[in-house]
């Protein structure tokens, strides 16, 4: 692509978007927002992790025998 | 002057070490940059208000990873830079057209033989530009940012931004072409 070329297209790329100009401010205050994703953030765990929990848990509750073997796998 | 340098210093100190009171002031402080860096990227305010909170949750847990010698803006600007890349690869050429073609159209300036017709494909064809690409092109050609800030932003060298600015131009001309516009 010429030099030329490469101007007109960027001339017409900038006439078809138009540049943010201006102070750019979000329409309301963001920090409830990032406080809610932060503990919804922390306070997510996948309902697999859970159901694999519960698993184990049963396996040693009804055969104790499995703990060592766990604990050797582990 | 100094103890306003040292207490900015201690606050980014304490954000490391997972303060949320130094999180909240430098949230305060650099929102509004994050915000119009992401508004910039993806020209959709409240999409860029989502990845606004998006990028300081992203930020907030990669908080130990943060060394104050790189400073923060330029950091966030990064985090930001990619948290906008993430959402334009998941929306459909299709979507991305539409909102571009949503924003008011600039004014034709001191050409008339660029009509709104042109001005409109011309945003059509961009919407359908490579996500990595178009992030390259709508900074350093449409907001005319330096290279070296969009190079720092995108984690890439200056001469790789001005690789990416040259394929999109390139492409953007082809699929002007095919349309039947020739630049």
């Amino acid at each position: 692509m010429k030099a030329h070329d490469e101007e007109r297209v960027k001339e017409l790329l900038r006439l078809a978007l138009k540049p943010m100009e201006g102070e750019l401010e979000p329409s309301r205050d963001l920090w409830p927002a990032v406080l809610k994703r932060l503990s919804a953030g922390t306070a997510q765990v996948p309902w697999f992790d859970w159901a694999l929990l519960a698993g184990l848990l049963g396996l040693g509750a009804f055969f104790p025998a499995s703990i060592p073997v766990f604990l050797y796998y582990l | 002057m100094g103890t306003a340098a040292s207490s900015a210093t201690d606050r980014l100190d304490e954000f490391r070490q997972g303060s949320i009171d130094a999180f909240e002031t430098l949230f305060r402080h650099h929102q509004r940059t994050v915000y119009g860096w992401i508004l910039r990227i993806v020209r959709n305010p409240s999409a860029a208000e989502e990845l606004t909170v998006e990028t300081f949750w992203r930020i907030y847990r990669a908080h130990a990873r943060f060394r104050p010698e790189m400073g923060f803006e330029g950091w966030a600007r990064r985090i930001a830079t990619h948290a906008a890349l993430d959402w334009l690869r998941t929306k459909r050429p299709v979507e991305t057209s539409e909102e571009l073609c949503a924003e008011p159209m600039a004014p034709s300036g001191d050409d008339p033989a660029v009509t709104a017709e042109i001005r409109q494909k011309t945003a059509l064809a961009f919407g359908r530009l490579p996500p990595k690409l178009r992030v390259a092109a709508t900074l350093a050609v449409v907001e005319e940012l330096p290279q070296k800030q969009v190079a720092e932003a995108l984690g890439i060298s200056v001469a790789a931004v001005k690789l990416r600015v040259f394929r999109a131009l390139r492409l953007l001309r082809k699929d002007l072409e095919r349309q039947g516009i020739r630049p």
